[in-house]
C-alpha cells in the first residue's frame, strides 16, 4: 500500500489535493493532512510515508525547510519519501525546481499536471524497490542542498559591504563589545542567537540569517539550519553509530550537530 | 571615465572628412597651389587638434558625467587643443611639404590660423552637442526605466500574485464543493481586485468605504486561512462619514496578517479600529489602529515587503498631511504587533506651505 502525507496550511486547499489524488490515483492512501511545517515532520516520522506534498509557506516553518530538517531526523532502515513540492506563486520557487528537477505542482493543481506528477512518482517508487536502486535519501539530499542554494527560495539577504568586526551584546545597562575574531560560533535558540566564545556565552536578538549577511562565509560555516561556526574552531568531525556528523571544537565541550544538507563540507582533502 | 574606442574611431573618420572638406574649399579658392598642400596641413593640422581635444577631455575629472570637461576646463581644452593642434600639425605639415607657415607672409599666416579656429571651433561643437545629446538620452532612458520599475513594484505590492493565485485555488474548490460560498468568495474577489485596481492615489474616499474593502480582504482571508484568522473591524459610525486616503490602512493589514499571523501555527486575531481624538489645539484628529496577535514587528521588519508597505503609507500621509501625521509601529506587550496611524480630519488645512 502506497501512503502520503500532505502538509497545507489552508484548509480548503488540502481537501482539494486529497481529492484531486483520489481521482489521479485511487490505490493510495492519504495517511495523514497537517496544516503547518512543525506537524509535517513529526507527522513524517511517525507515519513513514512514501510521498510528501509540502506546501512552500507554511506556518512554523517552511515546506523546504521541513524536508531539510526530515532528512536529518529519517530513520536509517527505512526508504526516504518521494518529495512534491506545492507552490501557489512563486517564480523563485518554480525556476528552482524546474532548474534542479525537483518535482512540484503549481496551485490551483490542476487534474492533467497531477496525472503527470503522478505517473513520475509510481516510476520513482517502482524504481526504489528495485535491488540496485540508489538510495532515496541521498537523492534527496543532493536535490534539497540544490534548492537550499537557490536565489529567493530561503529569505536570505545578498552579503553586506562592511564586514563585522564586533558583536554589540546588550547586558543591564551596558553595550558588551565582543570582538568577532573571538567567536566560536552562534546558535539560534527560540527568539534569540547565542553568541559563543571560548569562556563566555552571549545573547542577541538579531536573527541568525540576517547575521549571516555580514559574516565572510569562508570563516564562518553554516553547518545546520540553526548553527554557524568558525571553520578554524572545529577540530574534528565524527560520525556516529546512525549515520550523523558530530563536530567536536578546540576550545569547547560541546558537540554540535551537522545537519546533512551540510555534510559534504566535511570532506578529507 | 572609460574611453570607447569604437566611438574614437568614428570621431577620427569624422574628423577627417572634415578636413577634406576644409582642404576642398582652400583648393577651390586658390586653384594655383597642388591640392596636396591644404590637404596635407589641413589634415595634419585637424587630426591633431581633434585628438589633443577628443583624448584630453578624458583626463578631466569633471567629464564623468557628459564625457566632457565643465566650467573653464570646458573652455580651455578646445582653446589649447587647437592652439597645440595648429603649432605642433603646421610644423609636421611644413615637414611634410617642404613650405614654411610661419614665414609665409603674415596675411598668409592669419589665413591660416583663422581657418583653424573657425573648423576646430565648428567641429568642437559638433562632438559637444552630439555627446551631450547622447548622453541626455541615455539619461533618460535611465530614469524611465526606473520609473517603470516603481510602478511594477507598486502595482506589485497592491496585487500579491501569490494572495491572488491562492485566491483563486480556493474559489477552484469551493465552485464545486459550495456554490454558494464560491460566489460570495467572487464577489469579495471583484469589490477588493475594483479598490486596488481602481483606487485614485489622490482623491479621499469614507472611512466606511475603506472599512468595507478591508472587510472584503479579511473575509478572502478568513476563507484560506479557516480557524486561524479571526478579525474584529470597530468603526464608531459616527465616523463613518469621515474622508481619508483610500487603501491606506491596506499594507497595514497585509503585513499583520502576512508577517504576523502567517507564520504561527496557531494563527490569531487581527482588529481595526476607528477613533476620534480629542482636540489638542490642533483640531480633532482621526486615530486609526490596526492590530495583530501575531509575530511581533521584530521578525518582519527586515524584510523587504513590509519596508515597502510601510514606507508608501509614511510617504502618502506626509504628501497630504505634511508633519501632522503620523505611523506607528509598536510591539504590543502580549505579542503582536499594533500599527497605529494618526492623522488631522481635514487634510487641505494642514498641508505644509508649499515653498521651494
Amino acid at each position: 500500500m502506497t501512503t502520503a502525507l500532505i502538509a497545507e496550511d489552508e484548509p480548503l486547499l488540502a481537501a482539494a489535493l486529497r481529492h484531486e489524488l483520489m481521482q489521479a490515483w485511487p490505490e493510495l492512501q492519504i495517511a495523514a493532512s497537517v496544516g503547518d511545517g512543525l506537524s509535517a515532520v513529526r507527522e513524517a516520522l511517525r507515519l513513514t510515508p512514501d510521498v510528501l506534498f509540502f506546501d512552500i509557506r507554511m506556518p512554523g516553518q517552511s515546506g523546504l525547510d521541513a524536508a531539510v530538517e526530515l532528512a536529518d531526523a529519517w530513520p536509517q532502515d527505512t526508504p526516504f519519501p518521494a518529495l512534491v513540492f506545492v507552490t501557489a506563486y512563486d517564480r523563485y520557487a518554480v525556476q528552482a525546481f524546474e532548474a534542479r528537477a525537483v518535482d512540484y505542482l503549481v496551485k490551483p493543481v490542476q487534474p492533467e499536471r497531477l496525472r503527470k506528477t503522478v505517473d513520475r512518482l509510481r516510476q520513482a517508487l517502482q524504481q526504489r524497490a528495485a535491488p540496485a536502486a540508489p538510495p532515496m535519501l541521498e537523492q534527496a539530499l543532493e536535490q534539497l542542498r540544490r534548492l537550499v542554494q537557490a536565489p529567493g527560495l530561503r529569505p536570505t539577504k545578498p552579503l553586506a559591504a562592511t564586514p563585522l568586526t564586533v558583536i554589540q551584546v546588550s547586558s543591564g545597562n551596558q553595550i558588551h563589545m565582543v570582538p568577532l575574531g573571538e567567536v566560536l560560533y552562534f546558535e539560534a535558540a527560540d527568539k534569540y542567537l547565542r553568541v559563543l566564545t571560548a569562556r563566555q556565552e552571549h545573547l542577541i536578538r538579531t536573527p541568525l540569517k540576517d547575521l549571516l549577511a555580514q559574516l565572510d562565509p569562508a570563516v564562518f560555516w553554516q553547518v545546520h539550519r540553526g548553527t554557524v561556526v568558525r571553520a578554524s574552531a572545529i577540530e574534528s568531525a565524527v560520525r556516529d553509530e546512525a549515520g550523523r556528523l558530530q563536530l567536536q571544537l578546540r576550545e569547547r565541550p560541546e558537540r554540535l550537530a551537522v545537519s546533512r544538507i551540510y555534510a559534504p563540507l566535511f570532506k578529507a582533502m | 571615465m572609460r574611453i570607447v574606442w569604437i566611438d574614437m574611431l568614428r570621431h577620427l573618420l569624422q574628423t577627417v572628412a572634415f578636413c577634406l572638406a576644409i582642404s576642398a574649399i582652400q583648393y577651390a579658392f586658390r586653384p594655383e597651389q597642388a591640392y596636396s598642400v591644404p590637404l596635407t596641413y589641413s589634415l595634419c593640422i585637424g587630426v591633431l587638434t581633434w585628438a589633443f581635444i577628443d583624448i584630453g577631455r578624458h583626463l578631466f575629472t569633471s567629464s564623468a558625467g557628459t564625457g566632457w570637461p565643465t566650467g573653464w576646463r570646458g573652455f580651455a581644452l578646445p582653446a589649447g587643443g587647437i592652439a597645440l593642434g595648429f603649432v605642433l600639425g603646421a610644423l609636421l605639415a611644413d615637414r611634410w611639404t617642404g613650405l614654411s607657415t610661419w614665414n609665409s607672409g603674415s596675411t598668409q599666416l592669419r589665413i591660416s590660423i583663422g581657418i583653424t579656429l573657425l573648423a576646430g571651433t565648428a567641429g568642437t561643437y559638433y562632438f559637444h552637442s552630439r555627446g551631450k545629446s547622447a548622453w541626455l538620452e541615455a539619461r533618460m532612458a535611465e530614469e524611465q526605466a526606473q520609473a517603470t520599475e516603481a510602478r511594477l513594484r507598486l502595482l506589485e505590492s497592491q496585487l500579491e500574485p501569490h494572495m491572488l493565485f491562492n485566491t483563486l485555488a480556493n474559489l477552484r474548490v469551493l465552485v464545486a464543493t459550495d456554490p454558494a460560498r464560491a460566489q460570495a468568495m467572487l464577489d469579495h474577489l471583484i469589490a477588493y481586485l475594483r479598490a486596488t485596481l481602481g483606487a485614485s492615489r489622490s482623491t479621499l474616499h469614507p472611512l466606511a468605504n475603506e472599512f468595507a474593502r478591508l472587510a472584503d480582504y479579511l473575509a478572502l482571508m478568513a476563507v484560506r486561512m479557516g480557524p486561524r484568522l479571526q478579525y474584529r473591524l470597530d468603526l464608531p459610525d459616527a465616523l463613518g462619514a469621515v474622508p481619508m486616503p483610500p487603501l491606506l490602512l491596506q499594507p497595514l493589514v497585509e503585513n499583520a496578517i502576512t508577517h504576523g499571523l502567517e507564520p504561527q501555527v496557531a494563527g490569531g486575531s487581527v482588529t481595526v479600529q476607528a477613533r476620534l481624538l480629542p482636540d489638542g489645539g490642533q483640531g480633532p484628529r482621526l486615530q486609526l489602529c490596526v492590530h495583530d496577535t501575531g509575530a511581533g514587528p521584530g521578525a518582519a521588519l527586515g524584510t523587504a515587503g513590509t519596508r515597502f508597505g510601510l514606507r508608501q503609507v509614511r510617504e502618502r500621509l506626509a504628501t497630504l498631511y505634511g508633519a501632522t501625521a503620523t505611523l506607528e509601529l509598536i510591539a504590543a506587550s502580549a505579542g503582536g504587533t499594533s500599527a497605529t496611524v494618526t492623522f488631522p480630519l481635514k487634510p487641505h488645512d494642514h498641508r505644509p506651505d508649499r515653498r521651494g
